[in-house]
């Protein structure tokens, strides 16, 4: 067969355009949404979690709030736009709003809650995470590893449950006794609690839940039915904070 | 080239110039040395021999965060087979508590600033 210029280039002309419609094809024939779905729920031998009961945490104690910031080398800024908090305490309105009404009672109206990162078990916070700083461990903890973070922030705007601070400066000068088994942070990461893994690593629990004189704070496996934590759980009604919201949230709280 | 004396002045003053830090270094007897490295220590022997820490050591310290920070592995078995617990702050620095006599020296001579020490806490008294 003889092929002239002219119809070359028709033909190749016609290769291009049939190149060019397939991906228009694509996005018509096939709507594939991003995958934003949890995983299945698989059985896993170690799930952390913490039970927080409302009922014997004292007003106006700090205990818990102490231990962690003075292990863990958290700064304490007094200015509420730079400081930084692992574990907190925020009124019962503001921490449980969809639980909230006018007639609360109880003595929970106003009286605060202890808060704190609540290890999701679809937290968002990876999901947005660029870098993979903020990453799920098998027994579940949400750990950050801070020599990856970019401190772009995403993961902050993510958690629905203002866990993350950000390092707007450097927290040193504002530690006020450095231990020096556990590194500060730096200027431009985020941090937040990272359920003491450097403690559980070495067989102690975490420094809040050993800190509280009321037995307010337990921590355990929940996978584990034997467990004081799941006793806790079977013989209390427990709520989660905006479980709407299907970040499955692993700190339960007694009302 | 009737210029040829001043050219070739010139250009020996231009090559006497650039390569002025090389022969100022000669001179004064400064040339090639070497960082002296002071360690407060029982020990004699680090993790691994001292050759493969001067050379490896970045990488060591990488690998160990990576298995402690990712993976929750925590115990180093060196080629001796002893085991330490993997720890920059609390393995490391126990022996090299020295860290301006120790890191810094080298890190000084090779122009090189590592960010370990933003957040890893250097021992009291050593901070340059």
């Amino acid at each position: 067969m003889k092929i002239d210029r002219r119809g070359f280039l028709k033909i190749g002309g016609l290769g291009i355009l049939g190149v060019a419609v397939k991906p228009v094809i694509d996005v018509v024939s096939k709507v594939k949404l991003a995958e934003a779905s949890a995983k299945k729920r698989v059985l896993v031998e170690k799930r952390l979690a913490m039970v927080v009961n409302l009922k014997n945490c004292k007003e106006g104690c700090t205990d818990c709030i102490n231990a962690c910031h003075g292990v863990h080398n958290v700064p304490d800024i007094a200015n509420p736009k730079d400081e930084i908090k692992w574990i907190w305490t925020e009124s019962y309105e503001k921490a449980f709003p969809d639980q909230e009404h006018r007639f609360i009672g109880g003595g929970m109206k106003g009286s605060p809650a202890i808060l704190l990162c609540n290890h999701c078990d679809n937290p968002s916070c990876v999901r947005v995470c660029p870098t993979k700083a903020t990453f799920k461990r098998e027994d579940g903890i949400v750990m950050m590893d801070y020599h990856r973070c970019i401190g772009c922030r995403f993961c902050m705007a993510a958690c629905p449950y203002g866990s993350r601070s950000f390092n707007w400066r450097d927290p040193r000068p504002f530690i006020k006794k450095i231990n020096p088994n556990f590194p500060t942070r730096t200027k431009g990461v985020v941090e937040k609690c990272n359920f003491c893994e450097e403690r559980l690593a070495k067989g102690l629990i975490p420094a809040c839940v050993e800190s509280c004189k009321n037995k307010a704070l337990a921590f355990g496996n929940v996978e584990e039915p034997n467990s004081e934590i799941r006793g806790i759980l079977r013989s209390n009604y427990t709520i989660r904070r905006k479980p709407g919201l299907g970040t499955g949230p692993q700190i339960y709280y007694i009302v | 080239m009737n210029n040829r004396i001043i050219i070739i002045a010139g250009l020996i003053i231009f090559l006497c110039l650039i390569t002025f830090p090389i022969w100022y270094n000669v001179v004064g007897g400064k040339a090639a040395y070497a960082p002296e490295l002071k360690i407060v220590s029982e020990e004699k022997q680090c993790v691994e021999s001292t050759k493969y820490m001067r050379a490896k050591h970045m990488q060591l310290l990488n690998d160990w965060r990576n298995s402690v920070v990712r993976e929750d592995k925590r115990t180093y078995t060196a080629l001796d087979g002893k085991k330490y617990d993997m720890s920059l702050s609390n393995t490391c620095l126990k022996c090299h508590s020295n860290k301006a006599d120790f890191c810094d020296k080298c890190h000084n001579y090779v122009e090189v600033t590592p960010t370990c020490w933003n957040c890893h806490v250097v021992p009291e008294g050593n901070k340059l």
